[in-house]
């Protein structure tokens, strides 16, 4: 299956190119750009873990690549994502976050149905990866090259 | 204007000597009032009756619609009149309208209300002075309401939009983009079974949202409950198919509160992330949803059913933009607010008055987008506007450029309609959608680059290929009813 969070995850992988262009974008709306990855892609597993704290002094798009690339290559073969905050009155969230790697083989999900009282059913979304321990949910010998680097 | 010399009668004998006097004269008509900061303002577009004098027909709504009857009481001496009477403060002739035009003569008429005209926290009592009797008042022809100014002091009496953009956002996890949603087409007559395979197949193939119709309650053919279950079957087989959170606007509509209250807390305890209700239920029970759905961590889907009975034609009833104020302050998060390229009423310079009022945290005067008066929105969360009816993924670049990101697109017959099934007709619009967004953020002139935007991602995409195919020419070039009375020129401020 083809997980499909993240704003771009219907169109193919994003090229190294592709997503500079977006950090530019986001750095001209004067928003701060920060990395995260995870091993649980559960759709509402919120919190990615932070590869080091939103860039809030980085304007630079080319510094901003040189951490998702160390990112990347300290976590190959999982989900990656560059999410950028904008801290304007009014809005104080994430406005953009988009994939910039994912593993080369995603099991995906099972769906649990706990039948309850009437025909009601209680669902639970669980990915199957989470089955192993974090660190070794994604093997690594199944390291696909990074998106990027598929020009 | 005519008559402008027209003042109130100041000696108090005189002023209530039973009789009819001219409502100019009682007191409803002062044209150097001095706008406090917590009144509320209204304009209305007043057509007098023939021979009846645009200030007296000013003054007279500001009397019907505070504290006037026809004629004079003497228990007004009783209380602190002054302060209770609106205020007509400006009457100013509509652009083209008149002697030499094709339109009878048009007013702009500008009323001032004391804030404790009004019961704090109520849209029930607000509209009940506002659009109560007036609008039936013979001295005018015509009359409508074209937009309101709400001080920040009433404002705070609102608990505003249940959950609003920026957290349905977060909740939803989706970012950077319009949201996709479809109505279930046909919309009445499925079995829910049926009806579920809709859902699934259109939330499965990229859709963040399918959504009942406003019509769709508890039908022979279809009752609620079965509604409810196959549709959070196919929500929750979407979501675990694409790990992506999905959702179904479950129209909670019904007779009584009460029935309402238990189609929403079943909806919450199937796991539903949304639900929905019509515009009809009324003003009240709005209110009592919007507060419900505060509660219970609900986003809260308003179709805007029946307002174009009152809101389309120009000289008599009330413009869409005062009751997206008032929605926004009843709490809802989504409504309907056009699509300006669809198949329903929606000029680009009016929509843009709908959706900046829902979006903005403060907007100014904008003569030439319907907003007569400046609003502070006081913090009150922010309402999605929904575009739907008649659009398709061939207008893609269209619809970021009108309406922004922070809007839901619904194709409903754009998705189901598709050629090759609904599954690739969600994804033809999600490929065009995200193709849109990554090249406007690139900086690509999506106006004008658009089509050949669309026909690169269609290269790869066979689902989109077709939708272009199918739909690609298909436009509604049909002349708007409700258009702006000024040239986006002619912004005199």
């Amino acid at each position: 299956m083809h997980v499909t969070q993240g704003t771009f995850s219907f169109l193919p992988d994003l090229t190294d190119r592709q997503i500079s262009d977006q950090i530019e974008y986001c750095l001209r709306q004067e928003w701060a750009v920060s990395v995260e990855f995870t091993d649980d892609v559960h759709p509402r597993n919120t919190y990615w873990e932070m590869w080091g704290i939103p860039m809030f002094d980085l304007r630079d798009a080319a510094g901003v690549m040189a951490e998702v690339r160390a990112c990347r290559e300290a976590n190959p073969n999982v989900y990656v994502r560059v999410t950028a905050f904008d801290s304007t009155r009014g809005w104080e969230t994430v406005r953009l976050s988009f994939l910039v790697q994912r593993p080369a083989n995603e099991p995906g999900f099972r769906l649990d149905r706990l039948e309850a009282e009437g025909r009601t059913i209680r669902y639970s979304v669980h990915p199957y990866a989470a089955d192993q321990p974090a660190g070794r949910r994604y093997k690594p010998e199944q390291a696909n090259t990074a998106p990027g680097d598929r020009r | 204007m005519a008559n402008s010399n027209v003042t109130k009668v100041r000696d108090a004998k005189q002023r209530y000597k039973s009789g009819v006097i001219p409502y100019a004269t009682m007191g409803y008509w002062e044209p150097d009032y001095q706008i406090k900061n917590t009144d509320i303002l209204a304009m209305f577009r007043v057509t007098p009756q023939e021979g009846v004098d645009p200030i007296e027909a000013a003054a007279a709504v500001a009397g019907e619609s505070s504290t006037a009857t026809w004629t004079v009481v003497w228990t007004d001496r009783l209380t602190a009149c002054e302060i209770y009477r609106a205020k007509a403060y400006r009457v100013e002739a509509v652009p083209n309208t008149g002697p030499g035009t094709r339109t009878e003569a048009q007013y702009f008429a500008y009323i001032a209300y004391d804030i404790d005209l009004f019961e704090p926290g109520s849209i029930a009592n607000l509209t009940a002075s506002i659009i109560g009797n007036v609008f039936g008042f013979k001295a005018v022809k015509a009359l409508r309401l074209e937009d309101m100014h709400i001080p920040v002091a009433y404002l705070k009496t609102f608990q505003g939009p249940a959950t609003g953009i920026v957290v349905e956002r977060e909740r939803l996890d989706k970012f950077g983009r319009p949201l996709l949603g479809a109505t279930t087409k046909p919309k009445l007559g499925l079995s829910g079974r049926n009806y579920g395979r809709v859902v699934y197949e259109a939330l499965k193939g990229g859709l963040d949202f399918v959504k009942d119709d406003e019509n769709i309650n508890s039908q022979p053919f279809m009752h609620w409950r079965d509604r409810f279950l196959y549709c959070m079957e196919a929500v929750n087989k979407a979501q675990a198919a694409t790990g992506e959170v999905k959702g179904h606007y479950l129209n909670v509509t019904a007779g009584t509160m009460e029935e309402m209250y238990e189609r929403a807390e079943f909806a919450k305890q199937l796991g539903s992330v949304i639900v929905m209700i019509d515009l009809v239920i009324g003003y009240t029970a709005i209110q009592s949803m919007a507060k419900w759905a505060r509660k219970n961590d609900m986003i809260l889907h308003l179709h805007r059913a029946g307002n174009s009975t009152y809101s389309r034609q120009k000289s008599h009833g009330m413009n869409f933009r005062v009751i997206c104020k008032w929605m926004r302050m009843a709490g809802v998060d989504h409504i309907h607010a056009g699509t300006v390229v669809g198949k329903l009423e929606g000029d680009p310079l009016m929509v843009k008055g709908f959706y900046d009022t829902l979006r903005s945290t403060d907007t100014q005067v904008s003569l030439q987008n319907g907003l007569f008066f400046p609003q502070d929105w006081a913090s009150l969360n922010k309402v999605m506007p929904v575009a739907s009816g008649g659009i398709h993924a061939g207008q893609m670049h269209q619809l970021l450029d009108y309406l922004g990101e922070d809007v839901v697109l619904q194709f409903g017959g754009g998705t189901i309609g598709h050629p090759m099934g609904i599954q690739a007709g969600a994804t033809a619009n999600r490929v065009a959608l995200e193709a849109m967004v990554l090249a406007r953020n690139e900086g690509r002139d999506i106006r004008n680059e658009g089509p050949e935007i669309l026909r690169d991602a269609a290269a790869w995409c066979k689902p989109l290929r077709a939708a272009l195919d199918t739909w690609g020419e298909i436009t509604f070039n049909y002349t708007s009813t409700d258009t702006s009375d000024f040239t986006p020129t002619a912004v005199a401020v």
